[in-house]
């Protein structure tokens, strides 16, 4: 403990603020997982893209609850129900402020992002799309927003129509001008690029595609991590994110849509708490947003998500930004020194996401000795295989920041690919 | 190879034991993987792919005419450290009897030549993949011989 203790001071003594009004290294001091080691070095934490690790107020969050409030919500009448119940609701107020939706009943619980496409895809999508009908999405979409528009288009004979993107990573806006028609019902893009970074222009999309009468549903699963969210400014039908990439648990994500859209789609699982009456000639519905809600819900992640969320908006979501963006051209910088290696997405004012490829290694190779290092990258296709044909690859390399990174770890992750250079090179 | 399976587990491990920085470790594995006689593109296919892996790898069997026959493997992978390995595993299981092939316990193997603390669990099934595929094909061998 006190060996930890005096290790972590040293780490702190040498960390500089990138940004200003951010602590990093007070940040870093309520990771518990980033204080340990791995194979007698640091850990280098670069893969928060894939999933964030979890601050103490998270841990504690769980913890708490199941310590002392915990208990099934909207059922009992005794008063650890209600606790866990007014935690549960709690959670879902502190979500509609982290997004400013008008109001909760715009806010459901899902078990995560891919569920809450696949729940918009299967009742808006199966009630109000027809044969012919089209939906757009783009070329960097993640698998989770390209597979379940798929399955609607085969299941209605609909029509899928894809966004290209430029050579440096970029939405190409006019194109996707050019794909709207009367017939275009649904648009379902990336807020941010999980490869590339890439911020997608949501708002001038939502308005084009509002202009021919079509929703717009925003997988918001890196964007809501990297900056401020409004969905009534953004004017969305749909913002869909996940709880882990956010600093939070996994098996929990939030579904916004519009209350009117909500009310007009016919509820898709069924079971408990989603019900208003049951016989067995006919049940009707719940209110909003109870209807989406079927079975009993991951009480202890959702709670936790609220304490994430909080968390991050104490910190400041424009400060947590600052950081990474500051952090970012510093390892762009970097990167750009290593001899042999491509970068993949250069659009101004991307998120903190770098995808590389190196000329004497595959990316699995990269990957393997940097954890050798401590140092964690993803390699792979990201869940983007029509990304890595746009680029030619069959793989790449990512480095994905949060905000517990420093330039230390930037630095490791440089030497790390020395290394790589010296082994392939 | 000359001697035993197990004669060459041991060599393979005596090498290892020689290397202090990773750097050379992997740099060594890298190098078995070049100087492999690797698998033509042409006969990479989804009859010779294995399973599992996060990269991809290929593995090919032909059989000698000798008595008892013996297997012979060719392999290759788009990773260079993955292809590395492959050349460890076929130092250890091409051209042996599948009698031999099947006497090697494969987790006392992965465990001499520290291959589990080398490569990272995803990658590790890959390799699980390719030892469970050559025996598969030395447990057949061995069917036929039986029949």
């Amino acid at each position: 403990m006190t060996t930890a203790n005096a290790v972590d001071r040293t780490e702190t003594a040498t960390i500089a603020p990138e940004a200003p009004g951010f602590d990093v290294a007070a940040v870093r001091a309520d990771f518990p997982i980033l204080a340990q080691t791995v194979r007698g070095k640091p850990l280098t934490y670069l893969d928060s893209g894939a999933s964030a690790q979890k601050p103490k107020a998270v841990i504690d969050a769980i913890t708490s609850l199941y310590t002392h409030d915990y208990a099934n919500v909207h059922r009992g009448a005794y008063s650890l129900s209600e606790k866990s119940t007014s935690l549960y609701e709690g959670s879902r107020e502190i979500a509609r402020r982290f997004i400013n939706a008008e109001s909760t009943r715009e806010v459901v619980f899902t078990k995560g992002a891919t569920e809450a496409i696949n729940l918009v895809a299967n009742t808006y999508g199966r009630s109000f799309l027809s044969e012919g009908d089209e939906v757009i999405i783009s070329e960097l979409e993640h698998h989770s927003n390209i597979v379940p528009w798929q399955m609607l288009r085969d299941e209605k004979g609909l029509v899928l129509k894809v966004v290209p993107i430029t050579d440096d990573g970029a939405f190409d806006l006019e194109a996707f001008k050019g794909l709207l028609t009367e017939r275009t019902k649904i648009v379902s893009v990336a807020h941010v690029s999980n490869v590339l970074g890439t911020v997608l222009p949501v708002k001038e999309i939502t308005q084009a595609a509002h202009a021919v009468g079509a929703r717009v549903l925003v997988d918001g699963c890196q964007g809501a991590v990297h900056i401020p969210v409004d969905v009534q400014d953004l004017d969305c039908d749909f913002y869909v994110f996940s709880g882990h990439k956010l600093y939070g648990p996994t098996g929990v994500g939030i579904l916004y849509g519009k209350e009117a859209l909500l009310d007009a789609m016919p509820p898709w699982q069924g079971g408990g708490d989603m019900i208003a009456t049951v016989t067995f000639e006919k049940s009707t519905w719940a209110e909003l947003p109870a209807k989406f809600e079927a079975g009993t819900p991951p009480i202890s992640a959702a709670i936790a998500l609220g304490a994430a969320m909080d968390y991050v908006s104490a910190l400041g979501l424009e400060k947590i930004a600052a950081h990474e963006h500051a952090l970012l051209n510093y390892a762009q910088q970097q990167l750009a020194s290593v001899e042999g290696l491509t970068l993949y997405g250069t659009t101004p004012g991307k998120c903190a996401v770098m995808s590389f490829t190196m000329d004497c290694a595959h990316p699995h190779d990269i990957a393997t000795i940097l954890d050798q290092s401590g140092v964690c990258i993803r390699a792979g296709h990201h869940c983007a295989q029509p990304v890595m044909e746009r680029f030619g690859v069959p793989a790449m390399g990512r480095a994905s920041l949060g905000m517990y990174n420093t330039r230390d770890d930037i630095d490791r992750l440089i030497k790390g690919l020395g290394s790589v250079r010296k082994i392939f090179g | 190879m000359a001697g035993t399976p197990q004669e060459t587990i041991d060599e393979l491990a005596e090498n290892f034991a020689l290397f202090d920085e990773m750097e050379d470790k992997y740099g060594y594995i890298v190098d078995l993987g070049r100087q492999m006689d690797a698998l033509p593109d042409s006969e990479k296919g989804d009859e010779t792919k294995v399973t599992g892996c996060m990269s991809q790898v290929w593995i090919k069997p032909t059989v000698d005419d000798g008595d008892p026959p013996r297997l012979h493997f060719r392999g290759d992978s788009d990773a260079f450290i993955v292809k590395g390995l492959i050349a460890i595993l076929l130092k250890v299981y091409s051209g042996r009897t599948a009698e031999e092939i099947l006497s090697v316990d494969p987790a006392e193997m992965m465990h001499r030549l520290e291959l589990e603390n080398h490569i990272s669990p995803n990658r590790r099934n890959g390799l699980v993949s390719m030892v469970e595929t050559i025996r598969n094909y030395a447990k057949r061998l061995r069917e036929k011989q039986e029949a």
